[in-house]
């Protein structure tokens, strides 16, 4: 079972603020998941190759040639902008 | 303790932005300097439901660096989800490599104080570049976010900490830099950002086994920044030592205008970035065919460049290294070199003109060789006139001019110009004799057994023939009208 302070330290990097009551509920809903997952640690796979994406390297499509193709353009990419300055999307003062 | 008595332990970690025409996901533009979010298209935007499809000239690049750095190249690499929350990161991830990079192990070599240096590589990985803040836009102070660079792709290239000294950090990046100039993997452009430099910086006290806290610094656009950057920074890890405390691993930012490094409000928290493999992109293969190409198109190197002028052309090891260093000038060199086929004293010669007035005239114009109006026959052709006494070093130096900004032969400004040296002997001693004549008090004083009066009248002499004269010629001359004291 997942801790509460690991819930609260999840939600923190995903920027998320919850309540006690959401808390205690995703601590049980990611647990569950978690050991839903689990039961694959039940299979032996000593000898498999590690995956880590459901296509194996060389199965996949070929890669890009390096060509420039039209994207969208700055008025078509800020038109769902709630804020914007010239062509730039506006944002909460940014402090480094 | 002084600062001297500390050992300084420096890792670089270099983000190269690869010379390709589209970013390294999607079709959009890498071209630099247009406006604000123009070169966007969901790809880079992170519009829900967009993929990426990895950049083919990507991949042939990591290998050129990596098997011209030494490195391993590893058959099969895995892009990866660095996750964190900042402006110009849209997707909330950038895709970078993390457990398999596309290359391992490999060096970088330079030369430091007259030592040779090798400092090992841990990694080199490909990235994605993130967008860029633009602070201040609007009255109220919020900033702009431009995506235009977000999607151009990276190479991360990472050392092992083995640089000891500020000198050796800089040597290491300005060898770094020339090699990826040279495989045309990078324009090695500092203040655009096209080359920039993290550098992890940790002190201890000489003989010690233990290392302190080190301390990642960001924001060095330029060599002089570099050296301010690491050198403030040693400093006040020496002092935090010095007065008791612990120095905090942290991440600091350097401020050129205050010279000091200060510590980044944005990456107080650690950061616990939760990298897992990309799900949207497959593994990456290199198939052995494409190593073998790559290894088989690499260039010559500076360093080996520099090696070949030093061993067989006799250069000066400071003008091999500076001419070798720089492809289109080291293409210009031999270029020149070859047309003008007179050995060893030729090309000397032709360096130095190259390094000296050639390069003057190139920095006050701001022209890359590739747009000199001078050719490399023409300088050829200059040292040619040079050794054959046609013309002497002011003439050759206003012709140099003169080819340089309208592209003309310099046997031709040299005759147009009447810039030919004086080789006729009747005609410089009918100078000298002029010049004598002009001056009986300082010809009796010579006679008298001031020698040093010789060059006072050599002096006379060529200012009368407006630097035409021929040295050799003039000196004899002055010498054989004078008799001997
Ligand atoms: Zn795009």
């Amino acid at each position: 079972m997942l801790s509460i302070e690991e819930v609260r330290r999840i939600a923190s990097l995903a920027r998320l603020t919850l309540s006690p009551e959401e808390e205690r509920l995703y601590a049980g809903q990611l647990s569950a998941i978690l050991d839903y997952v689990k039961q694959l640690e039940e299979l032996d796979v000593s000898g498999v190759e590690p995956m880590t994406h459901a296509l194996a390297a060389g199965e996949a499509p070929a890669l890009r040639a390096d060509q420039v193709r039209e994207g969208l353009g700055a008025e078509r990419a800020l038109a769902a902008a709630p804020a914007r300055e010239g062509t730039a999307f506006l944002v909460p003062r940014i402090i480094e | 303790m002084p600062v001297a008595d500390f050992d300084v332990v420096l890792g670089l970690e270099v983000h190269a932005q690869l010379l390709t025409r589209s970013k390294i996901f999607c079709g959009c533009p890498t071209t630099f300097g247009a406006a604000p979010n123009a070169h966007t298209c969901p790809v880079c935007l992170a519009l829900p439901g967009a993929l990426p499809w990895l950049n083919r000239e990507v991949v042939e690049l990591a290998v050129r660096t990596g098997l011209a750095l030494g490195c391993e190249i590893q058959p099969v690499s895995v892009f990866a989800r660095k996750n964190y929350f900042y402006p110009d990161l849209p997707k909330g991830y950038q895709i970078s490599q993390y457990e398999r990079p596309i290359c391992l192990g490999g060096a970088v070599e330079f030369t430091v104080g007259g030592e040779e240096r090798r400092v090992r590589l841990t990694r080199i990985h490909m990235e994605e570049d993130a967008g860029k803040n633009l602070h201040d836009v609007a009255p109220d102070g919020s900033s702009g976010v431009d995506l235009n660079r977000a999607g151009v792709p990276l190479l991360e290239i990472v050392s092992e900490p083995e640089l000891r000294s500020v000198d050796e950090a800089v040597e290491y990046l300005k060898a770094l830099r020339a090699v990826l100039v040279a495989l045309e993997v990078n324009d090695g452009n500092l203040e655009e950002g096209s080359f920039r430099c993290d550098a992890n910086v940790s002190v201890k006290p000489r003989g010690r086994e233990r290392l302190g806290q080190r301390c990642e610094i960001k924001n060095m656009n330029s060599f002089r920044f570099l050296r301010q950057a690491v050198e403030f920074e040693v400093r006040r890890q020496v002092e935090v030592i010095e007065s008791g405390g612990k120095v905090e691993q942290e991440t600091r930012l350097f401020d050129p205008d205050r010279g000091e490094t200060r510590a980044m409000r944005s990456k107080e928290e650690a950061h616990d970035y939760r990298y897992f493999p990309e799900p949207d992109l497959p593994p990456v293969r290199v198939e052995p065919g494409l190593i073998a190409a790559a290894r088989g198109a690499l260039p010559e190197l500076p360093r080996a460049r520099a090696r070949r002028y030093r061993e067989r052309l006799g250069l000066p090891a400071a003008d091999a290294a500076l001419i070798g260093s720089d492809p289109e000038v080291a293409r210009f060199f031999d270029a020149a070199v070859a047309a003008g086929g007179q050995g060893a004293e030729a090309a000397r010669r032709i360096a130095n003109w190259l390094n000296g007035d050639v390069a003057r005239l190139a920095n006050e114009s701001g022209l890359p060789p590739r747009a000199w109006k001078l050719t490399p026959g023409a300088l050829a052709e200059l040292v040619g006139l040079i050794e054959a006494g046609t013309v002497g070093g002011p003439g050759a130096k206003q012709a140099l001019e003169e080819c340089f900004r309208t592209g003309a032969s310099p046997a031709a400004v040299v005759r147009e110009k009447g810039l030919s040296q004086v080789s006729d002997a009747s005609a410089v001693e009918a100078v000298v004799e002029r010049v004598l004549a002009a001056s009986p008090a300082e010809v009796e004083r010579y006679r008298a057994g001031n020698a040093k009066l010789l060059g006072f009248f050599v002096g006379q002499v060529m200012k009368e023939m407006k630097g035409k004269g021929n040295p050799a010629l003039v000196n004899a001359a002055v010498k054989k009208k004078l008799g001997g004291p």
